[in-house]
Formats: C-alpha cells, sequence, structure tokens
C-alpha cells in the first residue's frame, strides 16, 4: 500500500525549501520501490517547524520539521515513511499545542487537505453553508451573518450583514461581490495561506454573497506579490466551475454565480476598497470621495458588497453551523475568531486562530515564545504599517476591536509584529511617514505633502536640531493628517508615528514626549 | 504615487517586430473585458518584462483612450517598469515584520555585494535591485525574491550563495 507524505506548497514553506524536500522525497522513496501519494498540501501556520513534513500513518499524521532537503535521506533511513523517530520528529501534528489549543473555524481545513481536491473540500465540511444559503432567502443570509456579529477581517471591523443588507436592498441591474485580496498590510498573510491552503472556502463564501445580495459576478482582487496564491484561485475557479459550483447553475439551484480574477500591480493604497475599485476598472487606484459608499454605488457604479478575504471564508461555516456557534465565540462586539499572525522578530511565527479576548502576551509567549534572537521584547506593531506600537507594558491587552480602541490603537487584519530591544523606534516612525509617502495615492494634500514633511521633521528631530520646534512642527502635521486626510493611509499614519513618540521618547533624544515643547493650553 | 508620468519622446525607440506582436497579443487577449487596462498591461508585462513607452499609442487606441490616460495608469503602479530590468531581479521586502529581523542590514550587504542601489539596474545589465514592501512571508523574514522566487530567513550568507551567479562586481566596461 502507498503511503501519504504531506508537503506545503504554501509561499512561506517554498521560500524555506519545501519544493526541494518534496522533490527528494519524491526521489528517495522511488528508489527505494515504495509506492508514495505526495500531497502538497497548504500551510499548518506553524511557520517556525516549516517545511513540515506529515507522514500518515495508522496512529495519525506524524509530523517532521523543520526539513531541508538534505536532512531526507537521514529521514528516510530513520523510518520516515512509517513515522519513524529522528530528531525532527514532532509527533502527531494535531497534538503540537501551538496548534491544539487554537480554535480554528475559518482555517479549519488549512493544511490538512490538498487545497485543489474539490471532493476532500466536500469530505471535510465544504459546500455545506451553500447548501444551506441556496434554502434560504437573501434577507435570511444577510440575518445569519448579522446575528454571528461578523465584522469585516480587512481592518476596518465595519458589520458584515450590515454592508451586505444596503447592497440587497439597492436595485440595480447589476450587482458584483469582489474580494479584497490586496493583503498589503507588513505581518500580515492570513488572507495568502487561506487562500493558498483552501481557496474553495473563499470562492463558497463569495458564492453565498451573491446569493445574498442579488449579485451573480465576482471578482478578487488579488495583489501581484502573491503568484502561488494566484496559481491556486485561478485553478480551484476552474474545478468549481467544471464541478458545477460555479457557473450559470450553482449546484443545480438554477442560480447564477460567476467569478474572475484579477491581479493588482503593487500598489498598498489599492487595498482601500474605493482605490481597489478604480483599479479594478483599470484607472489609477485613487481614493474616491464618499458618499456613495461601494454598496450603493461600488464597481461600475453598481452596487458592490466589498469585503475581505477571511471574511468572506468565514461565512460559509456561520451557515453551516449556524449564527449562534460562531457568535458563542469571543467577546463584546468583537464576535468569532480572528485569524492573529506572529510576525517579525518570535521565535515561532506562524498563524494562530483565536477567538477575540486572548492577550498580547498569551500570543507572543505562549504561542511566539518570545523572540527569536533571545532579547526582550520591546514593541509589537498591531495591525500592519497603520497600526499603532504598543510597549511592553501593554502585553496585557486583549485582542478586541474596542480594547484596541481604547488605547487608541487597532486590531486591523491581525497582524502582530514584534521587536526586540534593539529596535530604534524613531527609525520606525520616519519609515512610517516614508511608506505613506511611497504609497500615497496622491489625491489629497495632508498625505501627499505632509508625509514627506513628516520625514524631514524626523529627520530634524533625530540630528537634535531645535527639538521643541520640531516637536511642536510634528504634533501639528499629525493633527492635520489625521483630521484632514481623506483616507486612512494618510488618516492613521500618525498612529504608529504617535505611540513610538509617547513610548520611546528616548530613542527621539528627548527626555518625554513632551519634552520642550510647548504644551497646549 | 511610484514615478511622476514619463512622457514619450517622439525619438522614443520604437517598437521591434516581436515586441509589436507582444503588444497586439495583449491587446487581443483583453480587449473587450471590462476594466481590461490592466490585465492589458500586466499581459505586456509578462511577455516583455517591461512596458515599453511605445506601446502606449496602441493600447490607448485599442481601449479609446487617451495616451495620458494610459500613461497615468503606467506610472501609478510600482509594478509596471518602463525600462527593460537587468538579467536577474531581486526584490528585497523594507517592510516592519523584515526590519524587525534585519532586514536593512541585509539591503545595505545586497548593495555592496551587488554593486547597485536599491531601484537601479546595474550599468552591465546583470541585476535589477528593487525594493518591496512586504511578500506576506512574514513569519521567516527578511524575505526577498529572485526572479520571482521567494527565500525566506534570508541572511547576508544566504544571499551570497542564492545569488552566487550573479558576478559580484562591476566588470570594467
Ligand atoms: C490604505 C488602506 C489599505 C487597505 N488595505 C486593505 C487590504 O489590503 N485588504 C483588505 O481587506 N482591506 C484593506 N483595507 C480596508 C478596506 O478599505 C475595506 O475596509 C475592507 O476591504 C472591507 O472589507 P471587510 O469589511 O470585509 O473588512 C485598507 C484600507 C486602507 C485605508
Ligand atoms: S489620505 Fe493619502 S492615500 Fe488616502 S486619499 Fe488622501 S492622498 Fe490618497
Ligand atoms: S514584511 Fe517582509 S514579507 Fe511581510
Amino acid at each position: 500500500m502507498s503511503v501519504r507524505v504531506y508537503v506545503p506548497r504554501d509561499a512561506s514553506a517554498r521560500s524555506l525549501g519545501a519544493d526541494e524536500v518534496a522533490a527528494a522525497i519524491a526521489a528517495g522513496a522511488a528508489a527505494s520501490g515504495r509506492p508514495l501519494e505526495l500531497v502538497r498540501n497548504g500551510s499548518r501556520g506553524m511557520v517556525w517547524l516549516e517545511p513540515l513534513v506529515e507522514v500518515v500513518t495508522p496512529t495519525g499524521r506524524i509530523g517532521y520539521g523543520p526539513v531541508a532537503a538534505q536532512d531526507v535521506p537521514g529521514l528516510l533511513a530513520a523510518g520516515l515513511l512509517d513515522g519513524g523517530d529522528h530528531p525532527l520528529r514532532v509527533g502527531p501534528v494535531a497534538e503540537i499545542p501551538y496548534f491544539a489549543r487554537q480554535q480554528r473555524l475559518t482555517f479549519a481545513r488549512v493544511g490538512a487537505i490538498d487545497p485543489l481536491d474539490l471532493a476532500a473540500y466536500e469530505a471535510e465540511g465544504g459546500l455545506v453553508g451553500l447548501r444551506n444559503a441556496l434554502a434560504l432567502s437573501p434577507a435570511a443570509i444577510v440575518q445569519a451573518v448579522t446575528d454571528a456579529g461578523l465584522r469585516g477581517r480587512g481592518g476596518a471591523a465595519f458589520p458584515t450583514g450590515i454592508k451586505w443588507k444596503t447592497v440587497l436592498a439597492t436595485e440595480a441591474p447589476q450587482k458584483y461581490v469582489v474580494c479584497n485580496a490586496d493583503e498589503g498590510d507588513s505581518g500580515t498573510f492570513s488572507d495568502r495561506m487561506l487562500m493558498e491552503g483552501d481557496p474553495f472556502v473563499l470562492l463558497e463564501g463569495m458564492i453565498i454573497a451573491g446569493l445574498a445580495t442579488g449579485a451573480t459576478q465576482g471578482y478578487i482582487y488579488l495583489r501581484s506579490e502573491y503568484p502561488d496564491a494566484a496559481a491556486v484561485l485561478q485553478a480551484a475557479i476552474e474545478r468549481a466551475r467544471a464541478g458545477g459550483v460555479l457557473g450559470p447553475d450553482v449546484l443545480g439551484s438554477g442560480r447564477a454565480f460567476e467569478l474572475e480574477l484579477r491581479l493588482g500591480a503593487g500598489s498598498y493604497v489599492c487595498g482601500e476598497e474605493t482605490a481597489l475599485l478604480e483599479s479594478l476598472e483599470g484607472k489609477r487606484g485613487q481614493v474616491r470621495y464618499r458618499p456613495p459608499v461601494p454598496a450603493v454605488a461600488g464597481l461600475f457604479g453598481r452596487p458592490t458588497a466589498l469585503n475581505n478575504v477571511v471574511t468572506l471564508a468565514s461565512v460559509p461555516i456561520i451557515l453551516a453551523r449556524g449564527a449562534e456557534f460562531y457568535r458563542d465565540f469571543g467577546l463584546g462586539r468583537s464576535r468569532g475568531t480572528l485569524a492573529f499572525q506572529l510576525a517579525g522578530n518570535l521565535a515561532r511565527g506562524g498563524l494562530v486562530e483565536l477567538a477575540f479576548g486572548v492577550t498580547l502576551r498569551e500570543l507572543l509567549y505562549d504561542y511566539g515564545g518570545g523572540s527569536a534572537s533571545g532579547r526582550p521584547l520591546r514593541a509589537v506593531q498591531v495591525g500592519g504599517p497603520l497600526g499603532a506600537y504598543v510597549p511592553a507594558s501593554d502585553f496585557d491587552l486583549p485582542l478586541d476591536y474596542e480594547a484596541f480602541a481604547a488605547k487608541g490603537a487597532i486590531v486591523g487584519h491581525g497582524g502582530i509584529v514584534a521587536f526586540d530591544d534593539t529596535v530604534d523606534m524613531a527609525a520606525m516612525a520616519r519609515y512610517a511617514f516614508e511608506f505613506c509617502a511611497i504609497e500615497s495615492c496622491g489625491k489629497c494634500t495632508p498625505c501627499r505633502i505632509g508625509a514627506t514633511r513628516g520625514v524631514e521633521v524626523v529627520d530634524r528631530l533625530i540630528a537634535r536640531d531645535r527639538p521643541a520646534l520640531q516637536l511642536a512642527v510634528l504634533r501639528d502635521l499629525c493633527d492635520t493628517m489625521e483630521h484632514a486626510s481623506l483616507c486612512a493611509l494618510g488618516g492613521m499614519t500618525p498612529y504608529p508615528v504617535k505611540s513610538a513618540l509617547q513610548h520611546f521618547p528616548g530613542d527621539f533624544g528627548l527626555q518625554t514626549a513632551d519634552d520642550g515643547a510647548p504644551r497646549s493650553s | 504615487m511610484s514615478t511622476a508620468p514619463q512622457i514619450p519622446e517622439a525619438d522614443d525607440a520604437p517598437l521591434s517586430a516581436a515586441m509589436q506582436q507582444a503588444v497586439d497579443d495583449a491587446i487581443a487577449a483583453h480587449q473587450g473585458r471590462p476594466g481590461a487596462l490592466l490585465p492589458m498591461l500586466h499581459a505586456v508585462l509578462a511577455a516583455l518584462g517591461h512596458v515599453p513607452l511605445a506601446a502606449v499609442p496602441r493600447i490607448a487606441a485599442a481601449l479609446d483612450l487617451s495616451r495620458a490616460e494610459v500613461l497615468g495608469v503606467l506610472s501609478f503602479y510600482h509594478d509596471f517598469r518602463t525600462q527593460p530590468p537587468g538579467r536577474t531581479v531581486v526584490k528585497l521586502c523594507r517592510a516592519e515584520a523584515c526590519k524587525a529581523v534585519g532586514a536593512d542590514a541585509l539591503a545595505e550587504h545586497a548593495c555592496r555585494r551587488l554593486g547597485v542601489a536599491l531601484q537601479q539596474t546595474r550599468a552591465d545589465g546583470a541585476v535589477t535591485l528593487e525594493p518591496v514592501y512586504c511578500l506576506g512571508n512574514c513569519a521567516c523574514g527578511p524575505a526577498i525574491t529572485i526572479d520571482g522566487r521567494m527565500h525566506g530567513r534570508v541572511s547576508p550568507a544566504r544571499f551570497d550563495a542564492l545569488l552566487e551567479r550573479v558576478a559580484p562586481k562591476d566588470p570594467q566596461p
């Protein structure tokens, strides 16, 4: 009997040599005449163990990692294909505490199955939500998503049910579902891991969004930095079409839904929803004034349900298990789970899906294992380049939209970037402005001009050039950008800047964040 | 905004027959689709490695747009380079999660090792070095791509090993 071995095809695993490992295992098995079924799965999210090889044995899936191609001959000699002992053996993967303690709802299948095997998808609970949705009225689907308390996972945390209700209520000859797969935030990769590891769940979520809103055409706007995800999605779309899941007659229901993949072209601001729509229409990715909101007049002026990848991929389980099941995870107004992404200087970086309410400390130490460098952690940036820096004194903050907002911070897309005590926070503040200047769409002055001024002011602060004056200018600039920018790129760049200054004034050569600055009366 | 719009000069290099074919293929493949301009530019980029400015009038005509509109789009997006790149294209992630594990030091090393500044193509055409802002590989940075292939945990030593085939020094002219 052939032995089944999983070697991830996830882009992170590949960046650490997974292709070479897969080839070495295939060659080794062939040389020994052992029939092998090699499956290229998604990543389990334990990036610190990648490439993580899994072998199916009578006692479950046994893991080995991190495996390098040169380890393979030794592993095979040690009985890899029968789950044999070896220093790289990590035991049954489902029992690794990092993995076992998670609450995997949206990412339940990621890493478990062949991402492009529609039959495996169905066998593991796929399409149940869609079948249930096909039996419901659009309003009932919207109600289920509302009752589940699902809020947008792209950053703004807007209630998905309310957005869909608007699209449903707006009459139009054509409506659209647009998936925001631009995932530009540094420190985030959950969209990517989902698309590469379980693309059908995203397709299913988009079809359900179509049923709920009356949209029959979907687009996935994927950043061009994700070629592996593009290949998986394109293949998944074709297989879903061939399997009657997509197309003029979704699962024999007589309802139509079509889907197309489009690529971005290296622009961070195109993750902003209206810039994304401009880009999809073939224009410069400039932010639109609103109203109207996209739900009323979005793509090509039509009502558009625009959602993040993880938002849409969380819909099938809500329809499959019920709104209450989902809502029972989380706390306060943050319901369900979030796929946290542990990034930067951490010993055990990766993806951790948990209910809202977990603290930063638990994520950074219990899961992340502290810094990779062995030095103390000094700051973490949560929620991407527009998120505040959180100092170690605030690590007990629970991950909850409102708790973070109360601290002037954001949860955003759930990216958590850790820095050890070698970080220069003045340099990070400077970079925040620099990034904003590079990526500004140029539509409004506070951002277009302000970001460049910000770099100059921080440079002068660092050079100790009249610090009191620079501080006053910096505060003024942050104020203007926050209050007068058209979108959050300009409007939230002050978050990382101000938090860096507030918590780490010494890095700017200052006694305190107010040092020498004229105090406002 | 990546670069200021470049206005094609009258004496801009005309398209070779092969390039013209690639542009016409891109037009044929995408004309008629809603929002066809980006897919068209991507197709040209994939075929030629850059989007020659001399392709702009053809694309504008095919989509019934002004040349200025096409140029505006071309110049907005970081991906659409208008000059041919070096034989090897190296992209270095410059974003926060990679900075947390040494991306700045790696960038300095890369510039020194390859003898070229960021956003430049070396004079001998061997290599182009470009910044990129997150590759979604943030749990195992610093991340880079070499000709589209991604690598994680790239130390300076690993960088040198990966780029062995690119000669380190700018050869004498
Ligand atoms: C500068 C900027 C960049 C953004 N980038 C993304 C992105 O990459 N992915 C994303 O889903 N949302 C991004 N957003 C948020 C979107 O504008 C929008 O709120 C979101 O896609 C809506 O989907 P959701 O409700 O499912 O979160 C960005 C917003 C701004 C201001
Ligand atoms: S804040 Fe910046 S990115 Fe946003 S609309 Fe204004 S110029 Fe464009
Ligand atoms: S920050 Fe470098 S890959 Fe994400």
